[in-house]
């Protein structure tokens, strides 16, 4: 487990030695609790399911994402059953969600039937509600019109919205079209200047959560795991006291903090993807039939309102 | 006099060889380019990444990846559907020109095809 984060951007103190050990690729599952700006590191247990319990407010969620129904090469040749487990994974969560967020990539050609296989696994997800952001799989052929009509959820251009829950404010965002040649992810004018407006009455305490498929920080630029105008989001968002930012794209978890802001990365249910840099392309990686499962999973998020403090946790399949 | 009628029919005849062998648009070109030319898409990239051919030559691409791929010219000029896996497009090029193209799934993947 490398530490992949070349840039320091942050210069107000957060606990790096804290937040390294955050950083886990794959593994059994890693609690990461942020209180006051300063990050904990917990390594999952039983013990730390307590602490969870201490932990638990008045918000739960959980964000899967990458499912890729459709794929059926050598990497995992039965994406739809390890959705499913990780769905069994989500309804055996101590505390069961209040809603669950997709971050995108819900199927691998964006075809009908595909589209169809996921709602009706996703039926068996015991929460209220689902929310979705497209992925750049989702999008294909149509610029996103049936992603839209199906998931869109009163979306608005390209599929953006938000929402509140609880007393803090979630907004989803589209970053996988109108792709510029060369280029990364892209929100484009239109929907920054929604952002920018969506926010402007907020107050800074109000908790952020912002989730798109691709991440919001320059991952790995080579390999377009990065967002082109995701700086000028950012900035309408500086000024709020919390901050998460939800992503997947990358299939593996990956976390990094600047100021208030916290990204997470989230693994796909479906298949693994490389380290950054680590193979000649992001290509879906092929490990041993019995590590699979040890590098798919869920990722559980539990907020404690007036705490400025949320914990993330993510757990594999296996 | 015989002579001079079988000097000049040989010279008719090697004067109509000539005007055959020279009809226009009978120029010769390079064996790889009478056919289809290939550009594999492997591994997030397009190969060759710069291919040069001659006006009329179709071109097609084959996606080798394990993830679906497109084909799409900066300027419009032609767009494929999704390809997954082992899918084909072909496009002929009739005009000279640089046709620079990318992948709007993946727009790090950037080509192009000169036609001259």
């Amino acid at each position: 487990m490398s530490d992949y984060i070349k840039e320091n951007l942050n210069k107000d103190g957060i606990d790096r030695r804290g937040f390294l050990k955050c950083m886990a690729w794959a593994g059994t599952g890693t609690l990461c609790v942020l209180q006051g700006g300063v990050l904990k590191s917990f390594a999952l247990g039983d013990a730390t399911r307590q602490k969870i319990g201490d932990l638990k407010g008045d918000l739960s969620f959980v964000q899967i994402s990458d499912s890729h129904i459709g794929f059926d090469k050598a990497a995992n040749t039965d994406v739809t059953a390890t959705l499913r487990e990780a769905i069994a994974k989500v309804n055996a969560l101590p505390t069961p969600p209040s809603f669950v967020l997709h971050t995108g990539d819900l199927t691998h050609l964006s075809k009908p039937e595909e589209f169809d296989t996921l709602a009706e696994s996703l039926k068996s997800l015991k929460t209220d509600e689902i929310f979705y952001v497209p992925g750049e799989h989702d999008v294909l052929n149509d610029n996103g019109a049936m992603f839209r009509e199906r998931f869109g959820r009163n979306a608005m251009g390209d599929g953006w919205y938000s929402f509140e829950k609880n007393g803090a404010h979630f907004i989803g965002l589209v970053n996988v079209v109108n792709l510029k040649a060369g280029g990364l992810g892209n929100l484009g004018a239109e929907q920054l200047a929604w952002l920018q407006k969506d926010v402007a009455k907020l107050k800074s305490s109000t908790p952020i959560v912002v989730f798109g498929h691709i991440p919001l920080w320059a991952v790995y630029p080579q390999w377009g795991w990065g967002t082109d105008d995701s700086e000028q989001a950012l900035s309408y968002l500086k000024r709020f006291g919390s901050v998460t930012v939800l992503n997947g794209h990358i299939h593996q978890t990956m976390q990094k903090i600047e100021g208030n802001i916290t990204f997470h990365t989230a693994a796909s249910t479906a298949f693994p993807q490389p380290q950054p840099g680590q193979a000649a392309s992001p290509g879906p990686m092929k490990v041993p039939d019995d590590k699979l499962r040890q590098v798919l999973g869920i990722t559980d998020v539990n907020f404690v309102r007036g705490k400025h403090s949320l914990a993330i946790v993510d757990s594999t399949l296996a | 006099m015989q002579n001079k009628k079988w000097i000049l029919s040989a010279v008719l005849t090697v004067a109509a060889a000539v005007a055959v062998s020279t009809r226009p648009g009978l120029t010769v070109k390079a064996a790889d380019q009478m056919g289809p030319v290939a550009v594999k898409i492997d591994n997030f990239s397009f190969g060759p990444q710069t291919l040069t051919v001659a006006p009329g030559t179709t071109v097609t691409w084959t996606n080798n990846d394990d993830v679906p791929h497109t084909v799409v010219s900066d300027d419009k000029v032609f767009k494929s559907k999704a390809l997954d896996t082992d899918d084909k497009f072909s496009y002929t090029f009739d005009k000279p020109g640089t046709y620079n193209y990318f992948c709007s799934v993946h727009p790090k993947m950037t080509a192009k095809v000169v036609v001259k």
